[in-house]
């Protein structure tokens, strides 16, 4: 029924679709990690979006308006490291907080822009190896978003697991008593995990934006950063699963669309909440698992220094 | 030798001092002008009461917190510690009372948190071996530190200090979670580190063993310094004067009155372990009467929660005959239902298990008096029957706090204590099972918490009391009964046995001598 190209072709969606939650959740472990619950995921991820493109469009480099998203996620999920890390404020409320604010943001940088295009990010294109069938392009014929978000994955799984930096900031996700005591700088470790999570988020909205769907629309984010957080609890923490999760929601989210494209009889918003529906499945399977294992133990909860 | 207390003149210079240090929280002083002199080769002890201010000295002395006046010395020169890592890297290390470890991750990993290098994990765990080995401090680097006992988590605490090579060395309640056994190993390691030239400051309200450690003692009360004194002239009831600045007294042992009925019968009690958390029990038989206390003995970690939690029904039994509480098999009912029973449950954990942290007192106070049909009536809280209870827990109980009802977490360990022995109290139980009476509770409480179950007992109310302090059960039970790895041992008369045959029972068939302080490990 499907041919090759055809074939490759939804291969490769997948993987652009899949990228983006990779990115986005990435962060968000990062910050979980250190013990920042940040649910403003997805108002950092569209900010991002709108500031890359706006960026991008008015100076016509497409690398430009990617710093420029990373640096507006990362300057947003400051608004949150103030009220939840600084003020002690809860975390829930800031996050939403956070989120909140970032669709308004972002709705307002991005007025002048609807019904306007951009030229997507190009493939990174490899001779030969692109050139393979079926895989060729899926593996070797992406963008640099791609690639960099798997660069990216190494670089948190290895630093998490072998690097001090990475043991002190899970130390401080276990336990922000003992760091504390044992005179570790908690709230800058967590302002920079949180930071970190924000410009990732920032560089998922630029995928989103610049490269994915190269065009601006208002909430174009359309709950990506949800889904990024519950990533992050599918994977219970551990960077390599974030991949397998954030491939398994990108398939299903792709696939439904083909779904929608056969003309089966079903419904089509019933497909569409086919990615969520999965998300919330796996939640529940997972959480009957593993009965909260792997989930930082301070994750959360304020930290106040003493006097 | 006996140059204490009025010897200002002749000190050996002082490693570490601390000079007039004044520490204040709002209203309350916490430290009033304290002054402290810590020298090399020698352990000095630091003696008071649960909220004399040793805390909170010691947090000053280690940059935790920053004194409001006085100033501190090292080698003679004043120095500022703004953070622990300051004073870590001058070489003032610090064990505290509620360990700074991490359950998710592994000894050798919390160990390299408190180290600044950056040394590679495999060579770190080679040191900690060849520390293990010289101070006799057995730890395995790769092993989980959620999976280690209590005793094993102190001795990372003191591997990972002595790893940054101290000077000084702060322990900070050391032997309250310890059994005499692990104490007496402790201790060893501690001569070790003086003879080396190095200076420990031993805080504890335990004044036999300060008074075998130690070489000199200071004493706080309500905040103020009291006095310096040598431990080793002293004897223990002066020492407890100068603490408490009245006589302690001892508790009162009546075996006049007669027993009753059986109110507590366990037969043939068998539990599953249930893997990481529940430890399993294997043919349990204790009858406890009306009028008595028995003591259940043992090394922590050998089923004595799964024991508390098989009497409280948090894990009922299969067999609902296995326990019987005043002649109901009570196996399988829940915790409300047995304590219908007129039953009471004190368990090891203050805050999380007897009482919740971020509650009002009143409102824990209905925690287990719910059920018993006064202060509730109908599925209304009856205010004025509770509050009127939780007047006179506090009265009747010396419950000392802050505010007018504050949450549980704010009270200090000794007064929660109370607060929680008084609200089980005070419902007029047949059976009270209690699980370390005063654990970490200093001397005057603790005096009057067994002074208070024995009362209770001589009214013809049943107590099972499980503790690791040996010491305590000798004082005030009647009976001692043995846990180990599951099993407990017949209890036996307190007058017919010793130390050290419960220290030979506590080591299981392998036949220790602890309780004797001979030298062997785990």
């Amino acid at each position: 029924m499907l041919d090759a190209a055809i074939l490759g072709a939804v291969l490769a969606s997948i993987v652009a679709a899949a990228t983006i939650l990779l990115l986005a959740s990435l962060g968000e472990l990062v910050a979980e990690r250190a013990g920042t619950l940040n649910l403003g995921v997805e108002g950092m991820m569209i900010v991002g979006a709108a500031v890359g493109y706006a960026t991008a469009y008015g100076s016509g480099s497409l690398i430009l308006g990617t710093i420029a998203a990373v640096l507006a996620g990362a300057a947003l999920s400051l608004v949150f490291a103030g009220l939840a890390i600084w003020l002690a404020a809860n975390q829930v409320a800031s996050g939403l907080a956070t989120t909140i604010l970032g669709l308004g943001i972002a709705g307002l940088i991005g007025s002048p822009f609807v019904g306007t295009r951009l030229d997507a990010a190009p493939a990174l294109y490899i001779p030969g190896l692109s050139d393979l069938p079926l895989i060729g392009r899926v593996v070797f014929g992406q963008d640099a978003f791609v690639y960099l978000s798997l660069i990216l994955l190494g670089v948190v799984a290895y630093g998490l697991a072998r690097t001090r930096t990475g043991l002190v900031l899970r130390a401080v996700g276990e336990s922000h008593v003992a760091a504390h005591a044992l005179g570790h700088p908690v709230r800058k470790i967590r302002t920079l995990a949180v930071m970190f999570g924000g410009a990732c988020a920032g560089l998922a909205g630029a995928q989103l934006s610049l490269s994915y769907t190269p065009f601006w629309a208002s909430d174009m984010t359309a709950g990506r950063g949800w889904i990024a957080l519950a990533l992050v609890v599918f994977s219970a923490w551990k960077p390599m699963w974030l991949l397998a999760g954030a491939y398994l929601f990108g398939a299903v989210s792709i696939l439904q669309l083909h779904v929608q494209g056969f003309g089966l009889g079903i419904p089509s918003q019933l497909l569409s909440a086919l990615p969520y529906l999965a998300t919330v499945g796996a939640l529940v399977v997972i959480s009957a698992l593993k009965r909260g294992q792997g989930a930082p133990a301070s994750l959360g909860v304020p930290f106040v220094p003493d006097r | 030798m006996s140059d204490s207390a009025a010897g200002a003149s002749a000190k050996p210079s002082a490693l570490l001092e601390a000079v007039e240090l004044t520490k204040r929280f709002g209203a309350l002083v916490a430290n009033d002008h304290v002054s402290l002199a810590i020298r090399a080769g020698e352990t000095h002890a630091l003696l008071g009461e649960n909220g004399a201010g040793k805390s909170t000295l010691v947090k000053m002395m280690c940059g935790l917190l920053q004194p409001d006046s006085g100033e501190l010395l090292y080698d003679d020169a004043p120095i500022m510690f703004p953070d622990p890592a300051t004073s870590r890297a001058k070489g003032v290390g610090v064990v505290f009372q509620h360990f700074a470890l991490f359950d998710a991750l592994t000894v050798v990993e919390n160990v390299a948190l408190g180290l600044a290098g950056h040394e590679p994990l495999s060579a770190l765990a080679e040191r900690i071996r060849d520390c293990t080995v010289r101070y006799g401090l057995a730890v395995e680097p790769y092993r989980r530190v959620g999976e280690l006992s209590v005793g094993e988590r102190q001795r990372v605490e003191i591997v990972r200090c002595l790893l940054g090579d101290p000077r000084v060395l702060i322990l900070d309640e050391p032997t309250s979670v310890l059994t005499p056994d692990e104490s007496e190993n402790l201790f060893r390691t501690v001569d070790l580190l003086t003879d080396e030239g190095r200076a420990v400051l031993f805080i504890s309200h335990k004044l036999d063993e300060v008074r075998r450690l130690c070489h000199r003692a200071t004493v706080l009360r309500g905040g103020k310094f009291i006095a310096e004194v040598d431990p080793k002239v002293e004897t223990s009831s002066s020492l407890a004067r100068l603490m408490v600045g009245a006589e302690v007294p001892r508790t009162p042992r009546e075996v006049t009155h007669e027993l009753g009925t059986p109110r507590l019968l366990i037969k043939d009690l068998n539990l599953v372990g249930d893997g990481s958390r529940g430890s399993a029990l294997h043919d349990i038989n204790l009858e406890i009467r009306a009028g008595e206390i028995v003591g259940i003995a043992g090394v922590a970690g050998n089923g004595q929660t799964a024991l508390f939690e098989a009497l409280s029904g948090e894990r009922p039994a299969s067999d609902p005959e296995s326990i019987v509480i005043d002649t109901v098999p009570a196996g399988g009912l829940g915790p409300t239902q047995r304590r219908a029973l007129k039953a009471g449950f004190v368990p090891e954990e203050r805050l999380g298990h007897a009482a919740a942290p971020d509650m009002r007192l009143s409102d824990n106070v209905l925690l287990t008096t719910h059920g018993d049909g006064e202060i509730v009536r109908a599925g209304v809280v009856r205010h004025s029957v509770l509050n009127a209870r939780f007047a006179e827990i506090v009265k009747r109980f010396d419950v000392r706090f802050g505010g007018k009802d504050p949450k549980a977490r704010r009270l200090s360990g000794g007064n929660l204590q109370k607060f929680v022995i008084g609200r089980e109290v005070l419902r007029e139980p047949v059976l009270l099972v209690v699980d370390q009476p005063t654990w970490g509770v200093d001397a005057a409480a603790a005096g009057f918490i067994r002074t208070t179950l024995r009362q209770k007992a001589a009214e013809g109310c049943a107590i099972l009391v499980i503790s690791q302090d040996l010491d305590e059960l000798l004082e005030f039970t009647d009976r001692i009964a043995v846990m180990c790895e599951g099993h407990l041992t017949a209890p036996v008369p307190v007058g017919e046995t010793s130390r050290e045959a419960i220290g030979l029972a506590m080591g299981g068939s392998q036949g220790g001598d602890a309780g004797t302080g001979g030298a062997h490990g785990h």
